[in-house]
């Protein structure tokens, strides 16, 4: 009925949000480049995770809107949602949106989090396997000094 | 049906993602990210579905089936013109505004 607006309200919260990490993320870019170089090469910008569960939520919200105005729940004119023309179809329509929509924002953010976790994880061993690729060398021009 | 045409898109467009990785100049993650968001959100409204219908739900009418179908494969083609548009906005390549500053001299 309407369970792609709760994954689209999700999706404002997120750009404001990611906005503002990317706003602090480059005001500590200013103060200290070299610092923030460092970091930023091991790891992965928050603001940047933040834009990849963007994408899935508009993307996903979008394209559920699309499935709504095909099966005629979402229509041009007001109040948008035939659901909304009686009480007893509104009533129906929010319990949707508490359960199914709720659960979809919920399933989208959890599989988003895995792959935040997991893009660091990727980026530590990542980062391990270089120190430890660089230490054999560091111990061969030990021993020739 | 629509779950998946979707999810197999998704899929598709996350193989040629990987190809191209990790050069991603025509926006690929993007549109993998987009498929991804839908297939997940129709997956949770199918598990609803399923609780609702039981085993029925794997038993769909065929007017039904052809009805999700020519969805399915209406939602893909919206992503991909998002995915374009988008494309063509953002104009990774700088190909859009080569073309028009050639167009004008």
């Amino acid at each position: 009925m309407a369970c792609f607006l709760v994954p689209a309200g999700e999706a404002i919260v997120t750009i404001v949000l990611t906005k503002a990490f990317k706003s602090k993320e480059k005001a500590e870019l200013e103060v200290s480049k070299e610092e923030i170089h460092e970091a930023v090469s091991s790891k992965i910008p928050f603001s940047k995770k933040l834009s990849w569960l963007n994408n899935m939520l508009w993307g996903g919200s979008a394209l559920l809107a699309f499935e709504h105005v095909w099966h005629g729940e979402v229509v041009a004119w007001f109040p948008f949602l035939t659901a909304m023309e009686s009480h007893d179809e509104a009533i129906a329509m929010l319990h949707e949106m508490s359960t199914v929509g709720v659960s979809m924002a919920v399933l989208v953010t959890a599989v988003w989090g895995i792959m935040a976790m997991a893009s660091d994880i990727i980026m530590k061993k990542q980062e391990l396997d270089e120190v430890s690729g660089l230490e054999p060398i560091k111990v061969e021009d030990s021993l020739e000094d | 049906m629509t779950l998946l045409i979707t999810i197999f898109a998704a899929c598709i467009t996350t193989i040629l993602w990987y190809k191209n990785a990790p050069n991603d100049s025509m926006n690929l993650g993007f549109l993998a990210l987009m498929y991804w968001g839908a297939s997940l959100m129709w997956m949770c409204d199918a598990v609803f579905e399923y609780k609702e219908l039981g085993a029925e739900f794997f038993a769909p009418e065929t007017a039904d089936m052809i009805n999700d179908g020519f969805l399915g494969l209406s939602v893909v083609a919206l992503g991909m013109v998002i995915w374009i548009v988008r494309l063509i906005v953002k104009d990774p390549k700088g190909i859009v505004r080569k073309t028009i500053s050639k167009s004008i001299k």
